[in-house]
């Protein structure tokens, strides 16, 4: 029988399974229908093997410059027993990946490789048991290297996957019982393999979404109100007449943008253009955010943690504490602005975008055009690294007007002052905190307050920018993030009661940044625990080791406190008079309470006199179970760390009632390079366990540390992030 | 019309005097490698080399280049045949998402030109007004070091 006829049973004896007989007609009707299976318990939605015997890896989860194109890469090649250089990868394209989710939450190893690796090795079976009839033989006499099947003992013997089922579909479902190699055997998990996509970056080969091109097309730029509320009253075109090269201004309600020939003039004409809008200060006073914040209506409360009777007893304890956290106003602060070329024909659309969620945003697009979802594709193109939903899904919705408007491929770049002004914002945090110590110096009470925004339900978000502006229906796809992560207290303490207020409003569009909620919740858990520590008068480490019941988080933090030579002594340092003085402060969280432990010891230099402070060093052990690619985790680590260090000392969003007025770097500045501190990272490897998610956990451990160490090496506390030296200098004077 | 040498080739083009020389490079030339970060010459994204100085082509009229020589990204090497400083890039795996990777390798290596073996503090003195915003920049000083110790470079 012709083997590309043939369908045969797969290893398990239950699973009836035939590679299908034709490739399937790549060109479907509609620009948005599927090209292939996408159904997430398809193995044909994750994996092709072509007729070269290149194996093609689809990933709804996308590589935000994490190196996770790497490393999903590694996973395939691992479980398939095929060389890395043999994989290939297609990232974020509606009609060819499925939809894993947003690229979010430390998840893409975590979940959408886990689900990879279970594609494979379904696949792998299927591959073994298919050459097992081929070469008349039973699967276990078989063994696979780069891809073709040998029989043991005659390897002269063989079948390629690509004769296997080159080109063709596997058409078998996902068998979450498929068995996984032995993590023992791994060759290419847990090497630090070179990022496939660097020499092109270095090289300018590399296509950016900002470099991204098609024929015919013209470039738009965007005209946003001078006040966030403000409406379009009306436009003076002749303006702009004079400008050569100007195709159009486009004008939907109170979205307002230029499309021209070329790119500068697009530019000129979108500062030149005359346009009225009404007044609109509805913006809080800036220096009253946190008031505003606590009188904002609540519109539910989560209890996220309760144990035992904590308001009981902190009324019993020998010795009660109590602090009030502030956190600000965050940017994502991409370095190139947000950008999307939008290609709108004959009512249907095909998108290019740095979307995180390109499946979430054809969701988004659909609502506003009111358009079935099979009439947009969106294909996922690499920006500047966004850490969270930052003003990509915004431009793509700027594009999709201006096309639609032109008839024409429109790419819509976004000028600083639009990324900066328009992106959508981490919300403000405000987090209160009450505990009791008994005689001993332990914990016995711990009660806590988180005031954060409501937004976390797909069904309750905030829509889009060019939708709202335009007056067009939006799907609400946004939400900032589970934010309520890490309010609960990891530690072991007798009683407990943390409560999130989910506050109605926020004043900025509300968005998730890098570890949102996990971030400013263990920032406030964890320097209020220093509070504790030396009110106790203990060491800080010991402290945290008294009251964590988690053998595995003990040996992380122990492994921070060694690597830093930490030796035990209370906080703050005595008798240091030195006009800089240095302190060290300690961090640990288990993220999300469930997964990838961290541990930080930072280092600081803190200028008595002007409350400058400096991070000089960072020590991070860091547990994330199984590790796919050891550099890449570091990669991801060092990020974490000087990215954090720059939002918690230096950055700030700063407005007036009508307008954000950080526009640019000068008045948004972040961490430069002579202010960066040495990152020392040590990664606990346990091969044997799942892997866990690296992109965020190592930044939720940053602000403490810090806040801990200025507080050792001055005694003054700060509560407020960012610590610029007015509020370090300010809390040094309250303590002479 | 204006005249403009770029990597090495002439180019004649049709373009507004004032126009910016990085829509130049990307727009009409297809260049990939000087990249749009702010259009204010505050993050160096958008840095290309000027008869060999470091300068911000966001805010560089072509009309002023005249007959400096232009090299970009490009004109370095190719992934190919890489430059020594984006070798040492690779080899030290200096990048994240990338996007300010142009800026970093044009000003280290109008760096390297004046002073061959810089120490770590002149090597973030001179990329301190390059933004990173990934959190790459030890990596990043360490590939200008070690592009620094390799022959050619």
């Amino acid at each position: 029988m012709d083997a590309t006829r043939r369908e045969f049973l797969a290893g398990s004896g239950a699973l009836v399974v035939g590679f299908s007989l034709v490739a399937r007609d790549a060109q479907a009707q509609a620009v948005g229908a599927a090209a292939k299976p996408l159904a997430l318990d398809d193995v044909d939605a994750f994996l092709s093997v072509g007729r070269d015997g290149i194996v093609r890896v689809y990933s709804g989860k996308v590589d935000l410059g994490t190196g996770t194109r790497t490393a999903l890469r590694q996973i395939a090649a691992e479980e398939l027993d095929v060389a890395l250089d043999r994989v290939d990868l297609v990232e974020g394209d509606t009609a060819r990946t499925p939809d894993q989710g947003p690229t979010w939450g430390s998840l893409t190893i975590q979940v959408g490789g886990v689900q990879i690796r279970q594609a494979a090795a379904t696949a792998r079976r299927a591959l073994l048991a298919a050459a097992a009839e081929r070469l008349g033989a039973s699967s276990g006499d078989l063994e696979v290297k780069y891809g073709v099947v040998r029989l043991k003992n005659d390897p002269t013997k063989s079948a390629a996957y690509a004769e296997l089922v080159g080109d063709r579909e596997f058409r078998i479902k996902v068998d979450k019982s498929a068995p996984l190699k032995d993590p023992a055997t791994y060759t290419v998990v847990g090497t630090s393999a070179k990022r496939v996509d660097i020499p092109a970056k270095v090289t300018g080969e590399f296509t950016y979404m900002q470099d991204f091109r098609v024929p015919g097309m013209l470039h738009g730029r965007v005209i946003r109100p001078p006040a966030l509320g403000a409406t379009l009253v009306s436009v003076d075109e002749s303006s702009v007449t004079g400008i050569k090269g100007l195709v159009r201004v486009v004008r939907e309600g109170s979205f307002l943008g230029v499309v021209a020939e070329s790119e500068w003039a697009a530019i000129k004409a979108a500062r030149a253009l005359k346009a009225t809008w009404t007044a609109w200060e509805g913006l809080p006073d800036m220096d009253r955010l946190y008031q505003v914040v606590r009188a904002t209506p609540v519109a539910k409360d989560e209890e996220t943690l309760k144990r035992g009777d904590a308001v009981a007893a902190l009324g019993s304890a020998a010795k009660t504490l109590s602090a009030t956290y502030e956190f600000g106003i965050h940017l994502h602060g991409s370095i190139g602005p947000s950008c999307a070329v939008a290609d709108w024909q004959d009512g249907q659309l095909m998108l290019w975008s740095a979307s995180q969620a390109t499946h979430w945003l054809r969701r988004e697009l659909a609502a506003m055009l009111a358009l079935p979802a099979d009439r947009i594709r969106v294909q996922y193109l690499d920006g500047a690294g966004c850490y969270g939903r930052n003003g990509h899904e915004d431009a793509a919705a700027d594009a999709v007007l201006l096309s639609r408007a032109v008839g024409r491929p429109v790419r819509v770049q976004w000028m600083r002052h639009d990324e900066h002004g328009w992106e959508p914002k981490g919300p403000p945090t405000l987090v209160e905190l009450h505990g009791g110590l008994d005689a001993s110096g332990n914990i016995v009470a711990w009660r806590s307050e988180f005031w954060i925004p409501k937004l976390t339900l797909i069904t309750d978000g905030v829509p889009l920018v060019a939708a709202s502006l335009a007056g067009l229906p939006g799907r609400d796809a946004q939400n900032p993030g589970n934010i309520f992560q890490n309010s609960a207290p990891g530690y072991a303490f007798p009683n407990v009661h943390a409560v999130c207020h989910r506050v109605e409003t926020t004043p900025f569009r509300p968005s998730w940044i890098r570890t949102p909620g996990r971030m400013q919740n263990t920032y406030a858990n964890e320097a209020f625990m220093d509070e504790l520590a030396a009110a106790a008068g203990a060491d800080p480490v010991e402290f945290r080791l008294r009251h964590l019941n988690d053998p595995r988080g003990a040996e992380t933090l122990k492994a921070a406190a060694r690597r830093a030579g930490w030796t035990p002594r209370p906080s703050p340092r005595k008798g240091a008079k030195a006009a800089v003085a240095t302190g060290r402060g300690v961090t640990y969280v288990k993220y999300e309470n469930v997964r990838t432990y961290v541990a930080c010891v930072a280092e600081v230099e803190v200028e008595r006199a002007t409350g400058a402070v400096r991070v000089t060093r960072v020590v991070v052990a860091h547990d994330c179970g199984q590790i796919i690619n050891p550099d890449g985790v570091r990669a991801q680590v060092e990020g974490n760390v000087i990215q954090t260090v720059s939002r918690t000392l230096k950055e700030e969003l700063k407005w007036d009632r009508s307008m954000v007025t950080s526009l640019d770097w000068k008045s948004y500045p972040i961490l430069t390079f002579p202010e960066v501190p040495r990152v020392d990272v040590e990664l606990l490897s346990r091969p044997a366990e799942p892997p866990w998610g690296a992109g965020e956990p190592s930044a939720a451990v940053v602000p403490s540390a810090i806040s801990n160490a200025i507080f050792d090496a001055v005694g003054a506390r700060v509560r407020t992030v960012p610590f610029t030296p007015a509020r370090v200098q300010a809390a040094i004077r309250a303590t002479i | 019309m204006i005249t403009l040498t770029v990597n090495g080739t002439s180019h004649t083009l049709d373009v507004e005097p004032d126009t910016p020389l990085l829509y130049v490079l990307r727009d009409d030339l297809a260049l990939h490698g000087p990249k749009f970060g702010c259009g204010l010459a505050q993050c160096g994204s958008c840095t290309v080399l000027l008869d060999g100085v470091a300068v911000r082509s966001c805010v560089t009229p072509v009309s002023a280049v005249g007959a400096k020589k232009v090299v970009t990204l490009e004109g370095l090497g190719t992934s190919a045949r890489p430059h020594p400083m984006q070798q040492a890039f690779i080899d030290e795996q200096a990048a994240q998402c990338g996007y300010c990777v142009n800026g970093m390798i044009m000003s280290a290596t109008a760096l390297l030109a004046k002073t061959p073996n810089p120490s770590d503090r002149q090597i973030r003195q001179a990329l301190a007004g390059n933004l990173c915003r990934c959190g790459t920049h030890q990596r990043i000083v360490a590939a200008v070091k070690r592009a620094a110790t390799t022959k050619g470079a």
